[in-house]
């Protein structure tokens, strides 16, 4: 599977953000956008995932297996918010996701397991601190199989541990033929990452 | 999407949910009603279908702001849309009006016999009523939606929905009080205006989800 973008502007509230970017990911490989603040890495993430038309240019899946016809239908998409309910547990919202998402892969417990929350799933979603939440917001990503992870500033508010282990995370992804395109400020430490820098030419 | 069914209704009932909110409102609109127009008991079982009707619409329009701003603030309404591409946002959205129906605006019907009582109507009338409100209230929700959907991106929303949506909301309105009313006075006929009632919900079941899907897809920011 590749993921492909050409010639690609966008734009919020009419003002251009960022004009003509173009790439190409291929399964096991990484796209770490970088770029100075208002540089526009959440918008092209937004474009990408669909939720915000793009002013030229388009986004495609080349070679996509038949469970994943479109873009929208293989993403993964984690924004700075992290889509869960507080007044709700955390088991309670991530059994939701993984119903709601389809694909099921692992299971509630082995995520939060895998992100270091062991344990406090029977806690409502409103109780944890933020790195915990965003840990929470980040197991969502492996309950249900998606080939490709969005990542909007993944590691915000995360520590030393968790960002190493969310590095390794995003690596298994990519080592089992998983796309990962992340905008951030911080290293992530993947290998094979292409980088794309924003906000250059303007 | 029976989860998301599911979801919703834990959300509504568990703290915040704001569930009661409505029930309360036409609870104090109801009640203060007959102090209003005084001990007129022939004039109040008069009005009372009317009143309450009109109540419920109100009061139903309440809650209708946080149907998808909630989702919004929290980031979840980005997933749902991308979500959509399985299964359809509409189907998605007809899901949430449904959810929101059961917590937010069954309780309104429930309730409404109650206080047919303090608008001295007799068991037939207010049979009527709460079963006219029955069929009657979902088209509401589900045209309240797709108002809900163009606002949701406004933080004082909630006002601008009603005003959006109460002029599409009135032949809701019309036919179910004049169905209550023709189960009790005997010309009047209640099957055609019951039986238009149920054709609005139907109608309005499908054309709300489809418009405010259409809306949240495009209101992205």
């Amino acid at each position: 599977m590749r993921l492909i973008a050409e010639n690609l502007s966008g734009e919020r509230g009419g003002e251009p953000v960022f004009e003509d970017i173009g790439f190409s990911v291929e399964d096991g490989e990484s796209l770490v956008v970088t770029g100075p603040n208002g540089s526009g890495k959440s918008t092209l993430l937004r474009v990408v995932a669909g939720f915000l038309p793009a002013a030229a240019g388009g986004v495609r899946i080349a070679e996509g297996k038949e469970a994943f016809p479109s873009v929208a239908s293989a993403c993964h998409y984690l924004g700075h918010q992290n889509a869960m309910k507080t007044a709700l547990t955390v088991t309670e919202n991530l059994a939701f996701w993984q119903r709601f998402c389809g694909e099921g892969r692992l299971g509630i417990g082995e995520a939060l397991d895998a992100v270091g929350l062991g344990g406090i799933g029977h806690l409502p979603f409103g109780y944890l601190s933020t790195g915990q939440r965003r840990r929470a917001a980040i197991a969502k990503l492996l309950v249900s199989h998606r080939p490709v992870w969005l990542l909007d500033e993944p590691t915000a508010g995360l520590d030393k541990a968790s960002e190493h282990r969310f590095t390794d995370l995003m690596s298994a992804h990519c080592a089992a033929g998983g796309i990962v395109i992340a905008a951030t400020h911080q290293p992530l430490g993947l290998e094979r990452a292409k980088t794309l820098e924003m906000g250059r030419s303007s | 999407m029976l989860a998301l069914y599911l979801r919703d209704l834990k959300l509504g009932v568990r703290a915040g949910g704001g569930a009661l909110t409505g029930v309360i409102f036409f609870l104090a609109v109801i009640a203060t009603i007959p102090f209003g127009v005084g001990p007129d008991l022939n004039l109040l079982a008069r009005i009372g279908p009317a009143i309450l009707w009109i109540g419920a619409l109100l009061a139903s329009l309440l809650g209708l702001d946080r149907l998808f701003q909630a989702e919004r603030e929290d980031g979840s309404l980005d997933l749902l849309v991308l979500g959509g591409d399985r299964h359809m946002l509409t189907l998605t959205v007809f899901v949430k009006c449904l959810a929101h129906w059961t917590v937010s605006v069954l309780p309104l019907v429930a309730a409404a016999p109650l206080l047919g009582l303090f608008m001295n109507m007799n068991p037939t009338g207010i049979g009527a009523t709460a079963l006219t409100l029955l069929v009657g209230t979902p088209a509401i929700t589900f045209i309240g939606a797709a108002g809900a959907a163009v606002a949701v991106a406004l933080p004082r929303g909630g006002l601008l929905i009603s005003v959006l949506v109460l002029p599409i909301t009135i032949p809701v309105l019309i036919f179910g009080v004049s169905a209550s009313y023709g189960a009790v006075n005997d010309p009047d006929p209640f099957f055609q205006p019951f039986l238009i009632l149920a054709a609005l919900t139907l109608f309005l079941a499908v054309i709300g989800p489809v418009a405010a899907a259409l809306a949240l897809r495009h209101n992205g920011d």
